[in-house]
């Protein structure tokens, strides 16, 4: 194993907290639906490459910045995944949690495919000033669009929390998280909180899209990418769990960044998947789950 | 379970014939051809490319009124970017009666696929696909008209060796960087094997995934080795990502000499990012500027709002010699296609690759060579071989 300056070893770390960032926010919208819809949601790549397709559009047809487009890109993003659950998953599922994985995956290829026949098969970028900005911190240069990603990424988790927390809405999703009959029985729309929280696991993929587009290419099949390694984020910070997921983000962030450094690119994805493993034989639960 | 009886045997024996497809000529005056590309999946950019020179060229030969008066019918096929999905678009071409296939794309699925056409006498012409054992397997059914690894790497070291030396040898240190899958393994390996006898040390050899999340890491490790040359094959989104991120961190060889790369002769690419495309060389598969029809087709390509790819050159010419066969052979057959397309010499000028005389020796077009291209000011530039380079190389690069 080659040995490495502290400098690059230090702006690998940090490379990895970056990039870590992203990947947490990804991991928000998959967690939330999981913990609250108790569904894994097939249809979160093809919805995230939907949202960077949305910001490439703004961009190529309206001109708008990516970060500008965030404010729009967001709610439009919540009512698209609010009706997506009201209008077509929930439907079709019929109540069991089973046809929900179904129609989830079979959201994806449509969703897939129809991206594939309308922006065809290129890799397409958008191209800002602001991406190849360097912010030096000592030794190390940071990019700016990591740095803001890294911003926004927190700042969302920390609303959201707090949303969880503190709003009534908030306290209703969580209700129905734990006890969806329960829920029902003093009154709350279960259907509505269901949308809801789909809503917000879509938008968060809008931020997300937002974030990543300065710096990142997008084709119809980017979004799968980012996916395989949010699951794993998922069960590490707990299922359901908002600071687990940003957390565990930046964990899966550095260790991927480490490993690809000292065991090569290709074999960098092993120490995701180990850490994959390795939680769910040791603390199932994740680090901040609660237990089943 | 169902006992078969002497009766039911003799009875499909004497219907097969008029049951099992037949290739060739059909009822309404036209060949079936086939054209496999991988449509969806990671390959899918590559794919529709592809796809687009071989409907360009059916389209011409169509127009000028087919092969011997046959119009041209391409039934296309989706490989899905993985060789199992190759195998099984060429078993239902074999089902629609194509006369042969063209395409394939990536090496693995050409291997597959060329192996699955070898089975029903299929003519099968690669498009691109540059693994050596994919002509080297005695498959009587495959050809390619482009080049293989051994050529196109012993071409990429002689002009680098050539360009080094006239520049009075300012490179002497290498790092590699490679997709992992059977194209960018096999190109490190033949470097890593050639490059110290010419004088080059190899400071690491760094391979990635495809598709990559982030090139940082890399990016960063050529900074630590702070080589002279940086020699990338890969695809175009993880290239174009790692020109994008060493520009951004301000990392500065004396040169980007590509191999086979996806994004350096693309014009997409240097749209796109046109400062980290300045001066990036590539030794890859190219169109012949010197023909006329280069440039109807490039200009058939711009005017579908499309990027001028080499995919587009590769599978034109492939096509054109598919049906050149075709025609020699005169008759709908494949095994006469086959020793047609084995026996394509000279007279084959169709094409719109830079290769001299066309000889086949073992499935392999003997004259298939690459070129060495430069992006030189939002423009690629052919800079060898000489003879019909169009600019001078910009090495070392300095600022």
């Amino acid at each position: 194993m080659r040995s490495y300056p502290p400098e690059i070893v230090a702006e690998v770390v940090l490379n990895g907290l970056l990039t870590g960032s992203v990947y947490g926010l990804v991991a928000l919208g998959l967690t939330l639906v999981y913990g609250v819809l108790h569904i894994i949601n097939f249809a979160h790549g093809a919805l995230l490459t939907a949202a960077m397709f949305g910001v490439f559009v703004l961009h190529e047809v309206f001109g708008i910045d990516p970060y500008w487009a965030l404010p729009v890109m967001a709610p439009v993003f919540f009512g698209f995944g609010y009706l997506l659950q009201r209008l077509v998953i929930g439907p079709a599922a019929r109540g069991d949690d089973s046809n929900i994985l179904l129609v989830t995956l079979g959201l994806s290829i449509v969703l897939e495919n129809l991206m594939l026949a309308v922006f065809r098969s290129d890799t397409r970028s958008v191209r800002i000033p602001l991406a190849n900005e360097m912010l030096e911190w000592g030794p190390m240069l940071i990019p700016a669009p990591r740095a803001i990603g890294f911003v926004v990424a927190c700042i969302v988790a920390v609303l959201l929390f707090l949303f969880l927390a503190r709003s009534s809405t908030g306290r209703a999703i969580r209700a129905v998280a734990k006890e969806r009959t329960g829920a029902t029985l003093v009154g709350i729309d279960v259907a509505h909180i269901y949308a809801i929280t789909f809503g917000i696991g879509t938008a968060c993929l809008a931020v997300a899209a937002c974030l990543l587009l300065p710096s990142f290419y997008v084709n119809p099949r980017v979004g799968n990418a980012f996916v395989l390694v949010a699951f794993t984020i998922v069960v590490l910070g707990g299922m359901g769990s908002v600071p687990g997921a940003l957390l565990g983000g930046l964990f899966i962030g550095v260790v991927e960044s480490l490993s690809g450094l000292y065991l090569g690119e290709s074999l960098g994805q092993i120490g995701i998947f180990a850490i994959f493993i390795l939680v769910l034989l040791v603390r199932p639960t994740g680090l901040f789950g609660a237990k089943a | 379970m169902t006992t078969a009886t002497r009766r039911t045997v003799l009875a499909t024996a004497i219907a097969a014939p008029f049951i099992a497809p037949r290739a060739g000529w059909t009822q309404a005056g036209s060949v079936k051809l086939g054209i496999l590309q991988p449509l969806t999946g990671a390959l899918s950019q590559d794919g529709e490319y592809g796809r687009i020179g071989a409907e360009i060229a059916i389209r011409e030969i169509n127009e000028a009124g087919g092969i011997r008066g046959m119009r041209i019918e391409p039934v296309f096929g989706d490989a899905r970017s993985a060789p199992e999905g190759g195998v099984a678009e060429v078993e239902r071409m074999q089902a629609e009666g194509v006369v042969g296939v063209v395409g394939g794309f990536a090496s693995p699925i050409c291997l597959a696929a060329s192996q699955a056409a070898s089975r029903y006498d299929l003519p099968y012409v690669v498009d691109v696909g540059v693994a050596d054992t994919i002509v080297t397997r005695g498959l009587r059914n495959t050809f390619r008209f482009g080049p293989g690894f051994g050529v196109v790497t012993q071409t990429a070291l002689d002009n680098l060796s050539a360009l080094n030396d006239a520049a009075g040898k300012p490179a002497r240190t290498v790092v590699l960087v490679h997709e992992d899958g059977l194209f960018g393994t096999g190109l490190a390996r033949l470097m890593n094997a050639e490059l110290p006898k010419r004088g080059f040390e190899v400071l690491e050899t760094i391979p990635h995934p495809s598709p990559s999340r982030d090139m940082s890491n890399v990016a960063l490790r050529i900074r630590a080795l702070n080589p002279d040359l940086v020699i990338p094959s890969s695809y175009y989104a993880e290239f174009a990502l790692l020109a994008q991120t060493m520009q951004q961190r301000r990392i500065r060889p004396k040169g980007i000499y590509a191999v086979l790369n996806g994004a350096a002769s693309n014009f997409r690419f240097v749209r796109e990012f046109p400062e980290a495309a300045q001066a990036v060389m590539d030794c890859n598969h190219w169109a012949d500027p010197r023909k006329p029809a280069t440039a109807r087709v490039k200009a058939a390509v711009e005017a579908m709002g499309r990027f001028w790819l080499y995919n587009v050159a590769l599978n034109y010419s492939a096509v054109q010699l598919m049906a050149d066969a075709i025609g020699r052979a005169g008759r709908p057959d494949r095994a006469a296609v086959i020793e047609a397309l084995a026996a394509t010499g000279p007279a084959f000028t169709s094409h719109i690759m830079p290769y001299g005389p066309t000889r086949f020796v073992n499935g392999q077009n003997q004259s298939a060579a690459p070129v060495n291209t430069q992006v030189q000011g939002g423009d690629i530039k052919v800079i060898f071989p000489n003879d019909f380079a169009d600019a001078r190389p910009i090495f070392p690069v300095t600022g």
